[in-house]
């Protein structure tokens, strides 16, 4: 069953839709219910000539935004030497997609945080000037020194704090690991930078540690990639900044009301990719929870809602779950999006009813069974462990032909022999280029919606 | 329809059952005068199979000897003499100017071959074969004589905000509660109408999370002025998309349907299968509509429901239906038998009627209560069946779904559950009937409704 309605109507502000997919069928005694939340933006305004030529679209026509890129100018960047000059190409190609009007800063991270520009601890207005300004400024980017992630982010979060606008957004480039800060300083960086700005991650080359890349763009609700030959920086840079640009409303928190009496036993963003919300929800009055989803232009997102409620006799009925978005505003009140989803319990004596598994949650909870099992079988690998990396391996290979999620075939194809992709028999290659096993374990998280 | 096989059961006395020779002119019994039972006719009637009660002409009606044999002070009305009223009980508008008969004024050629009382016709091109009185130019045209009222919830009390589950929670705009999140009682859970001589009452039952049953009750006049009394009852197919849009529809239309037509001449046969037309009409085009926010499922199917309907006029009680929810005929003198008057569209029923199984294996089997016939856009052919009857003693017919007759099955289960006054107090008598499905367990959504018959006018059944 689907339900839900969008209503809201605000200029720049797209419409939020919520459609709910579940069984809500239970049979006697039963208790967990489960649904797929998907939400919907539409209508926002983005105009897509203005992304494919930003010198034409003028200030004030796309929500105000700022804009700070980190780029890592460590020692190791010089290695080879095509590496820096990738990178200052593929930051000139982002500056080039910046709408007018937009805040940007440019920050070189080594062990520490420098502005590159404009410097001041300002941010520059995007038009001709600035941009040209800001591409010549990179020319004297050069590398030495080491990584201290944390500090470039405190750095990106002090700039964009300085304007006063709905969009901030960070776009961070390292190439290697985060060896000169420990991994509390960057997990407490990254605490104090979430809710304030989103930040999509990117690792270069095949040196950097996929866990902590892509533990930057989940606390910062943004993407995390590879980008193993740094010939391919410009092109993923422009995109990200596309897609940077497209966003039309921040801070967006799904709201989930729960009755009394039930749990919630977890909130996930399923599609596009797999996330874990479920320890970051922030109470939001009695029996109500906010879980944050970050910034969103025309897009959709699906959730998995489970909670567990407090069984009642057949032919009962009751609101599970009552899904909404919200904006939180200063002062602890809200905006309310005004789009509402129902998830509902009906308990019936029909088993063939109740037994039945809705497709949307059937689908994504084999997806995210997929991630784990990507994840864990890689892990193990790396332990030396090589029945139960071939065992998780092999359930991923399994998981990714039924569901269809082809592009994640591909890259698991390239780490294991597929001996029956339906059986989900499998053998370990010996020999698995670097960036193979990168690209599969930062991809693991993606996604494919339920085949129509 | 598939054809129900032919009773090879021994011929009885209407009368008094004893079994009858062929050739008797009177029975060897009780001298009942077996000339009055017209043979048989050739159009294949479906017999309704309740398996206690074979007679040669399908349910055997007794057959009054004399109108006014069994001390009963039934009503005997001539047509013409009622007053139609509507359900308010006030007059009916005068007559508008007279417009040409939809009827076929044949009444006295089409008595002299009057067809045996109890025999069904699922053919409504010929309801002319219908000792039906002529009807009068001067009354006949469309006038304000239908009166039907929605079907009005009988809701809780508008004052009452507070959460019926946990007794402490606000009710939202969605009809949940706000503490516990357990839906409330909504409209269509119990509902209840009369209309005229006419009853209805319909409940969610125990079992099922929402009333996907309809009805619709009213009455009106014929063109002569005579009193014509109508039910529709339906019943949403639970497999399908939003059930209990496809009842409401389907019992809105063909009550609707009814009560335009009867008033304006058209025969009670044809009014009833033009009538099930329309439903079905109604339950297609839901199929069509985009699905309501709260119902729209990925793989939806066509809504679809059952239907059954009763039309009572002076004389002449016309059945309808299409699916499993059934009519039955209760007399009030009970020591007369009842009958049941439909035959479902079944897969049990279908199974006996093709000669494959027995009743007993048929009913035992898990797709027994399949049905082979519905309203909706994915049904693979409508076939509307439609009976008349002209029972010659008062009674009271029960239109009634399955959550009903699965606690009743038998015409004399049924009877037994009927309350005696229950043609006197209908509303009564079905809500005890929905008692009774509660009683059993309550297993499905019940609805019954109630439509007194009362004695024919004298003369009116013989030509």
């Amino acid at each position: 069953m689907r339900s839900g309605m969008a209503n809201f109507s605000k200029s720049n502000v797209p419409q939020f839709a919520v459609d709910v997919y579940q069984n809500e069928y239970l049979p006697e005694g039963g208790r967990e219910v489960n649904a797929i939340v998907t939400v919907t933006a539409t209508g926002g305004g983005t105009v897509g000539s203005a992304l494919a030529a930003p010198h034409l679209y003028s200030p004030g026509q796309g929500p105000s935004a700022a804009v700070a890129l980190m780029v890592d100018c460590s020692g190791s960047m010089d290695y080879p030497p095509t590496k820096m000059r990738n990178a200052r190409d593929a930051t000139a190609a982002a500056i080039d997609t910046l709408r007018d009007g937009v805040h940007f800063t440019v920050v070189a991270g080594t062990h520490v945080a420098k502005e590159v520009y404009p410097g001041g601890g300002r941010l520059a207005v995007a038009d001709a000037t600035t941009r040209a300004q800001a591409k010549q400024a990179l020319r004297s980017l050069g590398a030495g020194g080491g990584t201290a992630i944390g500090t470039w982010l405190r750095l990106a979060d002090r700039l964009l704090a300085t304007a006063d606008v709905a969009i901030r957004h960070g776009i961070l480039l390292t190439d290697g690991r985060n060896e000169h800060e420990s991994p509390e300083d960057l997990r407490a960086a990254l605490d104090s930078c979430a809710g304030r700005f989103t930040c999509d991650a990117r690792g270069v080359g095949t040196d950097w540690e996929v866990k902590e890349v892509t533990g930057i763009a989940s606390a910062l609700l943004g993407t995390a990639d590879i980008v193993a030959d740094p010939a391919g920086l410009a092109a993923d840079f422009t995109r990200m900044m596309e897609t940077a640009m497209g966003k039309e409303v921040a801070d967006v928190a799904l709201r989930l009301w729960t009755p009394v009496g039930t749990t919630v036993k977890f909130v996930k963003q399923v599609a596009p990719t797999v996330e874990e919300l479920t320890g970051r929800r922030t109470e939001a009055g009695p029996r109500a929870g906010d879980y944050p989803t970050g910034s969103w232009g025309d897009e959709s997102r699906d959730y998995h809602v489970c909670v567990e409620v407090p069984a009642a006799g057949l032919g009962q009925e009751m609101l599970a779950a009552r899904v909404s978005l919200v904006i939180p505003e200063p002062g602890g009140s809200v905006q309310n999006l005004g789009a509402q989803g129902l998830v509902r319990a009906v308990w019936t004596d029909d088993m063939a009813a109740s037994t039945s598994i809705n497709p949307q949650v059937a689908h994504y909870t084999g997806q995210a069974e997929l991630a784990q099992a990507i994840q864990q079988g890689l892990d193990l690998r790396k332990a030396g462990d090589i029945d139960g990396a071939t065992a998780k391996l092999g359930r991923a290979v399994q998981l990714a032909g039924a569901s269809g999620n082809a592009d994640t075939a591909k890259l698991l194809a390239k780490v294991v022999d597929v001996v029956d992709a339906a059986a989900g028999t499998v053998r370990l290659k010996a020999k698995v280029e670097e960036a193979d096993e990168m690209t599969l374990e930062t991809r693991s998280t993606k996604t494919v919606r339920v085949k129509k | 329809m598939s054809q129900m096989p032919q009773q090879a059961a021994v011929p009885k006395c209407p009368s008094c059952e004893e079994p009858l020779e062929s050739g008797d002119r009177f029975c060897g019994a009780c001298g009942y005068d077996l000339s009055v039972v017209p043979a048989r006719p050739e159009d294949s009637p479906t017999l309704a199979v309740n398996g206690a009660v074979p007679a040669p002409d399908g349910v055997d009606w007794p057959v009054a000897r004399d109108s006014d044999g069994h001390g009963h002070p039934a009503p005997l009305h001539a047509a013409a003499e009622l007053p139609g009223t509507d359900s308010g009980g006030s007059p009916l508008l005068p007559p508008p100017p007279p417009a040409p008969p939809t009827a076929p004024p044949a009444a006295p050629a089409a008595a002299a071959q009057s067809p045996a009382p109890g025999v069904r016709f699922d053919r409504p091109d010929e309801p002319d074969e219908y000792p039906l009185q002529a009807p009068d130019p001067r009354l006949t045209g469309e006038h304000g004589a239908a009166a039907q009222v929605p079907a009005p919830p009988a809701g809780p009390p508008a004052a009452e905000k507070v959460c019926v589950a946990c007794r402490a929670g606000r009710v939202d705009d969605d009809g949940y509660c706000e503490n516990c999140g357990h839906a409330q009682p909504r409209e269509r859970d119990h509902m209840e109408q009369e209309s005229g001589p006419v009853a209805a009452v319909s409940d969610r039952g125990l079992r099922h999370h929402r009333n996907e049953d309809a009805f619709s009750v009213g009455c009106t006049a014929l063109p002569d002025g005579a009193p014509a009394s109508v039910a529709i009852v339906c019943d949403g197919v639970s497999s399908a998309t939003r059930p209990d849009d496809a009842s409401l529809a389907a019992s809105r239309a063909a009550g609707d349907s009814l009560l335009g037509a009867l008033p304006r001449g058209t025969h009670p046969q044809q009014a009833m299968h033009d009538a099930i037309l329309a439903a079905s009409r109604a339950v297609n085009a839901l199929a069509d509509e985009p699905a309501t926010a709260r119902e729209q499922a990925p793989h939806q199917n066509a809504p679809a429901c059952t239907l059954v309907g009763a039309v009572v006029t002076a004389g002449l009680l016309v059945v309808g239906w299409v699916g499993d929810s059934r009519v039955y005929w209760v007399p009030a003198d009970r020591s007369t038998p009842p009958a049941r008057l439909t035959e479902d569209d079944s897969w049990a029923a279908q199974m006996v009627a093709a000669g494959l199984m027995n009743e007993a294996e048929a009913y035992a089997d898990e797709r027994a209560h399949a049905i082979t016939g519905w309203l909706g856009a994915d049904a693979y052919e409508l076939e509307p069946h439609t009976a008349s009857f002209k029972p010659d003693r008062a009674g009271v017919v029960v239109v009634c779904t399955d959550g009903l007759w699965n606690y009743a099955e038998s015409a004399e289960e049924m009877a037994e559950a009927v309350p005696l006054d229950a043609a006197a107090r209908p509303l009564h008598g079905a809500r005890v009937l929905v008692g009774h499905a509660l009683d059993g367990g309550g297993h499905d959504n019940v609805t019954v409704a109630l439509l007194p018959f009362p004695a024919p006018p004298q003369g009116a059944g013989s030509a």
